[in-house]
């Protein structure tokens, strides 16, 4: 009964999201009431899709075999938390997932946007209903996720046991909701265009929406970044891998897009600009989501191969985005243009960091799908790896946080020679760090050195803001980019503390040998066999010691029956100067034991620096939110009397 | 806002989408093919993998005769899913010779008993030197070798019984 409950949830939330789009395209009723009609049934439809939802999760969570998505993803003796988890670890409960997203995005910006214009307003929840509805379609006629089984398997088959990870848990969800709450600001564009309404107001209502899409997608990039660097074993936390740069690419366009968010919203500039950005960044989720799930690029992470799914999912993408590309070209020209500034100011600044955040964008994009085109069109199969991506990117990367020491400073519509005392700090500690690394570490690379320099120097200049000002009553959002910033040099710290200063030692060991590893000794105290709640490990015993200090660590081979598959889990300790990831391989002639063994100075930085960044974003986000409530109950009531 | 530029956005979606079509309509062949064919075998020689049976060596594969080496193990559960597949193939009248993967040679007898035994020689190779030499990821495996001793055919994966006249089909080129 629950999954036939379900679907028919399904069915309704689907039928009320066309009645979204038909009443906002106008055809019941005079303004004021549609308005209120069209907020009323998109409260409905997110409620039905959310019952959708919750239903999937209790079918996982009551591991009902008849079920056809439950019986393939799920099994009987899985701890509860995965089977929470899997609902959404296979492609039809991800899509719902994706679906309820986007349906409670569409009500939240009915029910609480009051800036705009019922007309553009309409507009925005109407164009968010089209967006579903292709979705609904897909899931209804594709991928349905309450498909009953003829003759009810008794256990299952299991999941991924890479993905049997708390992190599975809340990373998915997290970068769907930074995805698709990019979609508001989507739609918001797509209105602004159609309505002609292109200003401040926008931005305004769109800037929450970025800000907390782009929260979470850096949240879940970070999280997620970690989560390979100690799941997978393999000791590195970024590889360019199609998977990481789909997640990459919306956060490009989102960062991109909350700078010009803001000269829009505070200066009335960059109008046209800010709205492609919009419309880009939703499309880069949308494309992100598509190379993920339809297996076009092969990447080590394992997705459901699916080409018919993908077609169905490419036309939507072509149908959606090139509607609004299109829109995009017929109406910027009417797009006025806002307040005119110098080079040298706030705003060049950020058009600036544009400029640089699309490049890199582009290059990324370029990356993932060369291999593709270049196939088409030579026949030759080839790969881009992290070489083209760290040559192209790191630099663009590195000059875009040397700018980030002296855009911050700028004042709005011009600026001249009197900033450069303001930028001494920065560059004082940026020489510095320069100087004693040629001294301290003459052996490393250019680019190592040069990032360990503008990282440096960007933490005192990202703190120069707040100096001369009572910290009190400096805005909230301020203290967002402050930290935000900060966050920045740390990341750009701790990459290229491990990619300078890391030592990587593969030994094949008997029990009892010692390995020194940087400052570290390492003994290999032996293997013995270790049991989890569903999988069976040989557990290595590795005792690491520097100067008095002792550390135990217990790298695991796990070996998972239901499917069959062996994991490696690192053994990890974290210091205050970097951390020790030690993994055990296989066992080699003679009782020896392959090990690698890293020391990783620093590295803990780089996400350390992600954490900061969205903190950053979240302070800037409850900024705004405060600054908001009370403004509106300063001097609105008339405006909010004409919603009731 | 120049003209071109306004519409540049979209013909990126257009590429974009042209360049995905385009693979869906031709799916990746997801097999990494070696780098070796075409190429001599390299030089190796393997002790028996069964008592009773000879080893293999290289050279045993450049007699003229173009053979089929398959790369097995017991523990692999494609490879006996494959082994009606050898069957049929030594039925045919191609002489397939095995490596032994990672293997005992108890464990080698066991299986051969109970799924078959199509092989003239078997080999050992249980640390993998030799699969890896071939530029081979996986078990099963197969290479043909012309009399010459050059690979001239690899198969990744399990022989399926829709496989069976290619293989025979590159035998014969391999002449």
């Amino acid at each position: 009964m629950i999954a036939e409950a379900g679907l028919a949830a399904l069915w309704l939330a689907a039928a009320l999201t066309a009645l979204q789009l038909a009443l906002s395209l106008g055809i019941a009723g005079p303004v004021g009431r549609e308005v209120r009609t069209i907020r009323g049934v998109s409260i409905a439809q997110a409620v039905m899709t959310l019952t959708a939802f919750g239903l999937l999760i209790l079918l996982f969570l009551r591991s009902d075999m008849s079920v056809l998505l439950v019986a393939e993803n799920s099994h009987s003796q899985k701890p509860w938390l995965y089977k929470f988890a899997g609902t959404w670890g296979n492609h039809e409960g991800s899509m719902l997932l994706w679906v309820s997203v986007l349906s409670v995005s569409g009500a939240a910006l009915a029910l609480l946007e009051r800036r705009l214009s019922d007309q553009t307003l309409s507009a925005s929840i109407g164009a968010q209903a089209a967006l579903g509805l292709g979705f609904f379609a897909f899931l209804l006629f594709a991928s349905n996720p309450f498909e009953r089984l003829d003759s009810a398997p008794v256990d299952g088959r299991g999941l991924n046991p890479l993905l049997q990870d708390p992190g599975l848990a809340f990373h998915p969800p997290t970068l769907y909701l930074g995805y698709v709450g990019l979609s508001v600001a989507f739609s918001l564009a797509v209105a602004g265009l159609l309505r002609r309404d292109v200003g401040p107001d926008i931005a305004r209502a769109m800037r929450p929406w970025v800000l907390g899409a782009w929260v979470l997608l850096t949240i879940g990039i970070t999280a997620g970044s970690y989560w390979a660097y100690y799941e997978l074993g393999w000791g590195g936390w970024w590889f360019w891998d199609p998977v990481e740069n789909a997640s990459l690419m919306p956060w490009l366009a989102a960062t991109a897009l909350l700078h010009s968010v803001n000269v829009l919203a505070a200066r009335g500039g960059l109008r046209a600009w800010t709205m492609m950005l919009a419309l880009v960044a939703f499309s880069m989720s949308m494309v992100g989501t598509f190379l993920v799930r339809s297996g076009i690029l092969t990447s080590v992470h394992a997705f459901a191969v699916d080409p018919e799914r993908g077609a169905f999912i490419l036309a939507l993408l072509a149908i959606y985005i090139g509607a609004a590309l299109t829109l995009f070209a017929l109406r910027v020209a009417h797009v006025k243009e806002g307040a005119p500034f110098e080079i040298v100011s706030r705003e060049g600044g950020l058009v600036a960091n544009n400029l640089l955040l699309s490049v890199i964008l582009g290059v990324v994009f370029v990356g993932t799908l060369y291999p593709l085109i270049a196939e088409a069109l030579t026949g030759d199969k080839l790969s881009v790896g992290p070489p083209y991506f760290n040559a192209v990117a790191t630099p663009m990367a590195l000059t875009m946080a040397a700018l980030m020491m002296i855009a911050p400073q700028l004042r709005w519509r011009r600026d001249s020679a009197a900033i450069l005392p303001r930028l001494l700090p920065g560059l004082l500690v940026a020489l510095a760090a320069l100087v004693i690394s040629l001294w301290l570490a003459p052996q490393i690379g250019l680019i190592e050195r040069s990032a360990l320099a503008i990282g440096l120097g960007l933490v005192p200049a990202s703190l120069l803001p707040l100096i001369g000002r009572s910290l009190r009553r400096t805005p909230l959002a301020t203290w967002g980019m402050v930290i935000a910033h900060l966050g920045v040099a740390l990341s750009i710290i701790g990459a290229a503390s491990n990619s300078a200063f890391t030592v990587e030692v593969l030994h094949a060991a008997k029990p009892g040998e010692q390995v020194q590893v940087g400052p570290w000794l390492i003994e290999f105290r032996g293997v013995r066999p270790a049991v989890g709640p569903n999988y069976t490990a040989i557990e290595g015993e590795l005792r690491a010691t520097r100067g008095n200090g002792v550390s135990v660590l217990h790298p695991q081979s796990r070996y998972f029956t239901s499917p069959p598959t062996t994991t490696n889990e690192a053994g990890i300790e974290t210091f205050w100067n970097g951390q020790l990831y030690l993994v055990l391989g296989e066992e080699g002639e003679g009782g020896k034991w392959q090990l690698r063994l890293w020391w990783k100075p620093f590295v803990t930085l780089i996400w350390l620096g992600g954490a900061f960044i969205a903190l950053g974003g979240l302070l800037a986000l409850l900024g705004r939110w405060w600054k908001g409530r009370s403004n509106r109950t300063d001097k609105t009531p008339k405006r909010r009397k004409g919603y009731r | 806002m120049s003209r071109a530029l306004r519409f540049a956005p979209l013909i990126v979606l257009l590429l974009f989408v042209a360049a995905v079509v385009w693979r869906l309509a031709v799916p990746v062949d997801q097999k990494v093919p070696s780098r070796l064919i075409g190429k001599p075998l390299p030089a190796f020689a393997l002790v028996a993998g069964v008592p009773g049976k000879p080893g293999l060596k290289s050279t045993d594969l450049a007699l003229g005769q173009p053979r089929i080496v398959n790369l097995f193990a017991s523990w692999c559960v494609p490879c006996a899913g494959e082994a009606p597949q050898l069957q049929a193939l030594k039925q045919a009248g191609v002489p397939i010779d095995a490596i032994a993967i990672r293997d005992r040679s108890v464990d080698i007898q066991a299986f051969l008993t109970r799924y078959g035994d199509p092989f003239d020689r078997i080999g050992s190779d249980p640390e993998s030197r030799v699969q890896l030499a071939l530029g081979s990821a996986g078990v099963p495996e197969s290479f043909v070798v012309d009399g010459r001793g050059v690979i001239r055919y690899q198969h990744i994966g399990p022989i399926e019984p829709d496989d069976v006249p290619r293989l025979i089909q590159e035998m014969e080129r391999a002449q």
